[in-house]
């Protein structure tokens, strides 16, 4: 079951190789649905009371120590429930117009959702960082040969390789660090093991957990990316193209922050206890600066994409808040926001294919002629912002209430970002839908193949608002089982904030 | 009189003496006309035999000629992989214009006579079959290196490794006397006895000779500070010889590395160790930083062979049988990843008139999705990412080097990996992505000139070169994605040392 979850995606897309150009599209969204239709029978056949299940654990490399173990908790189900959910949006979205080379693009779009999932179900630590390697490898190819240049100047090949270098510097850190992790548990008596659960009942010394954690931390921020490490984001997010860029911003960020609950937390528990505060005020620094850049910049791509940054300064706090709250607040955020960024993506892909421009200043008035668009675009605006009475509103409440919790002093920052959002939100709708229309552009309804892939998610935004404990419920216990690590853990006694 | 023959172990000489045949056989089948054609099947024969018969001894160690070479696991492992790097040579160097103007029979019976070298030198268990064989597997390179007769490059890098090989065993020769005149043997075992009672640091007689023995291992072995010779030496032989050498003169040369520093100088760990450790970071740094900006892909991967060179260091430098075992791996797993990227160069080469300039693979994706699959394998596998060998082999290293205790190495193998992201993926983009600007309106190649090198239109699709081009790079797959076949291997070559 968790075996064909995790490869029926790759399976589709070789057999794609062998159809005829015109068909490669299709047959690739039927892969992904195939794919969705296996998470939901999943989730359905979830028990969010048993822990660990549908495992799978194979000797991969016994000589190495690794296993090739797979397993669905409260942490990831909702995860991986949503890259399916996304990639049949993305795949579709790229299916409905013509692609270059649509064999080579869809077998990427593919391997992507392969790897992506990897990287969610993996138990044992090298697996993890193996998947998480190797989601750059398709992305590599998506952005830089489907991309356009970001700006006069630059090409995409040149923004992809930035982007990859960076992530990368963080990944093989982080490389070194699980098999230092490994080494040194074994070390205290023990065979070698790459298992996370086996690692998380032994923590390592402290004095090797505080580089380890940094070598973790560096890979994760990277990837989401936070304040002071996103300088491969603006170009990246001009250069890619859209299909792309919809699940490399509502999924791949999240891998990242994921990757501390599931990673961090229970392995590193002193590490984490005694450099919260440093990640706070990074995730801090991420909520301000990515509010301020995404209120200040023209175009739609980099309105979103900055907007992605302090979203996951939101969700890097949530979880450093190391209470339940918090980390229950940051889960339920991470779909939240890979919810809302994608559609936004699609919505900007329409946006621009009518105004021929990505420049907020060159759209305006789409709204007159076009209102169901908008309409959906108004309600992914509103849970954008947060609006009381979607699902945001709950994740971003409960990350609050956690961090109001543990350190008062980070919490009213924090607050600050929640204002910030209503404004880059709302202005992203205002100039685009509203304001006067300038001359050129061609206000059209959204047609109905958009139509198809934007009203399911906006749906999901939707349902998810109504019934948010649908996640909450079912994460819950698997987030207690990672804070109650962290929190036997003596507190450090030089802290900045406290209760 | 009483006269004792000494007793010869057939058996476990069997492989040498199948070279050492097939050498005369292919050396004699040039001179009459009607073999010919059959000089590069009796070199494949000759190989293929000569690997039975290692097979057949594997697990099987055994002492040899009084000592003086020894064919355990880590012989026969190491064998087999210069021999199966040859064997790619010999498919590649199919229509090459090199073997037609040095004659088939002489060009494959040097390539032969190489391979003997590093199958003698993989065993080397004292000084004297020590450099002998090493003399063995560099003459006959010196000679494959200037068979391009009519390209002024080539006969240049034929000079130039001359030169600065003959330096190198020359430094290595001095060494080795250093080394007997300190320890009163030339014996492995001998010498290791020799220098315990001193130690490394106390005797300046031992402490200049194994010095310089290790730079002179260095010199073959392309680790930096000299490895001057290998870009230009790389560029300039002809492509089937460059990838050979660069795979298998590595692996024997690493083979002896191994054999002297990690057993017979094992006690002696703490007095080398930390220079050996800090010649690998120079080379990770000097090999990625260099092969930056380079345009030929030859001289790329002769630079990227020095930063591996530094990888493999690593493992060496921890003299542990982990270690060995990841060297092993790596060494192995290089082959695949190298073979795969020069069948690629070389159809390239014989089909535009770019020579092995980047320009050769531009828009390779659409074009010859045969070869560009191969490369971007290739070049995916020694940037390390995972699904390929190399991640394994890394992975490998990386175990070795955190458990003996030499993190900061590891750090620095990520840090060479990161920056070799930068010219591997120069290549990718080069074949799948929108060129970032025009391509080079002449092809400025030095040396190379219609007349000296006949376009080929079709190499792109004969089967000799797709063939192993697909193979090598469906290996750097399988064992990425299977690696414990592999694993088991070099746990084989590791487990007979220690």
């Amino acid at each position: 079951m968790i075996n064909s979850l995790l490869w029926t995606p790759l399976v589709f897309g070789f057999i794609g190789l062998l159809l005829p150009r015109r068909y490669a599209g299709w047959w690739a969204t039927l892969g992904t649905a195939v794919t969705l239709g296996l998470a939901i029978s999943m989730v359905i056949g979830f028990n969010s009371g048993a822990g660990l299940q549908d495992t799978v654990d194979v000797n991969w490399i016994p000589g190495l120590g690794v296993d090739y173990s797979l397993g669905v908790d409260g942490l990831n189900v909702f995860l991986i429930l949503l890259t399916t959910v996304l990639w049949v949006a993305g795949t579709a979205f790229a299916a409905f117009r013509e692609q270059e080379r649509p064999h080579l693009f869809f077998l990427m779009m593919l391997l992507g959702e392969t790897a992506t999932l990897g990287s969610f179900l993996a138990q044992d630590l090298l697996l993890f960082v193996l998947f998480f390697d190797l989601m750059l490898v398709p992305f590599y190819f998506l952005f830089g040969a489907w991309g356009t240049a970001p700006e006069e100047g630059k090409t995409a090949v040149a923004a992809t390789l930035k982007m990859i270098v960076y992530t990368l510097i963080g990944s093989l850190l982080m490389l070194v660090a699980a098999i230092a992790t490994a080494i040194i548990s074994a070390q205290d008596g023990g065979h070698l093991t790459f298992s996370i659960a086996e690692l998380a009942k032994h923590p390592i010394g402290e004095g090797s957990q505080r580089w380890i954690f940094w070598f973790f931390a560096a890979a994760f921020l990277v990837k989401m990316p936070a304040f002071l490490l996103h300088g491969w984001m603006p170009d990246a997010y001009r250069a890619a193209p859209l299909p792309a860029l919809a699940v490399f911003s509502g999924v791949l960020a999240k891998v990242g922050a994921y990757g501390f609950l599931r990673v961090v937390l229970p392995l590193f528990p002193a590490a984490t206890v005694e450099f919260q505060e440093v990640i706070l005020v990074i995730a801090l620094a991420s909520i301000l600066y990515g509010s301020v850049m995404a209120f200040t910049q023209t175009n739609v791509r980099l309105i979103a994409g900055y907007s992605s940054v302090a979203q996951l300064g939101f969700i890097t706090a949530g979880i450093f808040a190391l209470s339940a709250d918090g980390s229950d607040g940051a889960v339920l955020q991470m779909v939240n926001h890979g919810l809302v960024v994608a559609p936004l993506f699609v919505i900007v892909a329409i946006l621009a294919e009518r105004s021929g421009s990505e420049d907020l200043r060159e759209m305006g008035g789409m709204a007159m002629k076009a209102p169901v668009l908008a309409a959906l675009f108004l309600i992914v605006t509103l849970a954008t912002l947060a609006m009381p009475g979607s699902a945001n509103f709950v994740g971003e409440f409960y990350i609050l209430n956690g961090l109001f919790d543990s350190k008062i002093v980070f919490a009213f920052v924090a607050i600050s970002g929640v204002a910030m959002s209503a404004y880059y939100a709302l202005r992203l709708y205002q100039r685009t839908m509203h304001n006067r229309k300038p001359a050129g552009l061609e206000s059209r309804e959204i047609n109905l193949r958009d139509g198809i892939v934007l009203a399911p998610l906006v749906l999901c935004i939707l349902g998810l608002a109504l019934y948010p404990q649908l996640i909450l419920k079912r994460t819950d216990d698997a987030v207690q089982a990672r804070v109650s690590a962290v929190e036997e853990q003596p507190q450090p006694v030089t802290s900045l904030a406290k209760r | 009189m009483n006269f004792n023959a000494p007793h010869i172990d057939y058996a476990a000489l069997s492989p040498v003496l199948a070279l050492t045949v097939g050498l005369c056989v292919v050396l004699l089948s040039g001179v009459f006309k009607p073999l010919k054609r059959a000089a590069p099947g009796l070199t494949l024969i000759t190989l293929a035999t000569t690997a039975g018969l290692l097979i057949w001894r594997w697990d099987n160690p055994q002492d040899l000629v009084s000592g003086a070479l020894r064919l355990d696991d880590l012989a026969i492992s190491i064998s087999l992989i210069a021999i199966l790097t040859a064997g790619f040579a010999v498919l590649l160097s199919i229509r090459e214009p090199a073997t037609e103007e040095a004659g088939s029979g002489e060009y494959h019976a040097l390539l032969i006579g190489s391979v003997l070298g590093m199958v003698l030198l993989a065993q080397a268990q004292n000084l004297v079959t020590f450099f002998v064989a090493i003399e063995t597997l560099s003459i006959p390179l010196y000679i494959l290196c200037a068979t391009n007769l009519r390209r002024e490059k080539s006969l240049e890098s034929g000079l130039k490794y001359l030169i600065v090989g003959s330096l190198g065993s020359a430094t290595l020769l001095y060494g080795m006397a250093f080394v007997y005149g300190g320890s009163g043997s030339t014996d492995f075992a001998g010498i290791a006895h020799g220098i315990a009672q001193k130690g490394v640091l106390g005797d300046p007689l031992i402490l200049v000779g194994i010095g310089m023995t290790a730079v002179g291992l260095a010199f073959k072995t392309s680790i930096a500070p000299f490895h001057q010779w290998t870009p230009d030496v790389y560029e300039g032989a002809p492509s089937p010889i460059t990838g050979f050498m660069a795979v298998a003169t590595k692996a024997a040369a690493f083979a002896v590395f191994i054999r002297f520093f990690d057993v017979a100088l094992a006690p002696q760990i703490d007095d080398w160790q930390p220079a050996l450790a800090v010649l690998a970071a120079i080379s990770i740094l000097v090999g990625n930083v260099g092969a930056l900006g380079q345009d030929s892909l030859k001289r790329l991967l002769g630079y990227s062979g020095v930063a591996q060179a530094g990888y493999i260091l690593g493992g060496l430098v921890v003299a542990s049988e982990d270690g060995v075992n990841a060297i092993v791996f790596y060494l192995a797993a290089y082959a695949f990843m190298n073979l795969a990227a020069f069948a690629v160069v070389i159809a390239r080469e014989r089909e535009t008139i770019f020579g092995d300039h980047i320009d050769s693979v531009r828009g390779l994706g659409a074009e010859r999705p045969q070869l560009a699959w191969p490369l971007t394998i290739s070049m995916l596998g020694l940037a390390g990412l995972p699904a390929t060998a190399g991640f394994i082999g890394k992975l490998y290293l990386i175990e070795a080097l955190v458990e003996g205790d030499y993190t900061w190495l590891a750090v620095f193998i990520a840090v060479g990996t990161m920056i070799s992201l930068a010219y591997y993926l120069r290549v990718v983009a080069a074949m799948w992505m929108r060129p970032g600007g025009e391509p080079a309106a002449t092809p400025a190649i030095a040396g190379a000139s219609p007349e000296a090198d006949p376009i080929d239109p079709d190499a792109g699709r004969r089967l000799y070169l797709v063939g192993p081009a697909l193979l090598a790079a469906a290996a750097t797959i399988f064992f990425g994605v299977i690696p414990q076949p592999l694993v088991e291997f070099a746990q084989h070559a590791g487990a007979s040392l220690f």
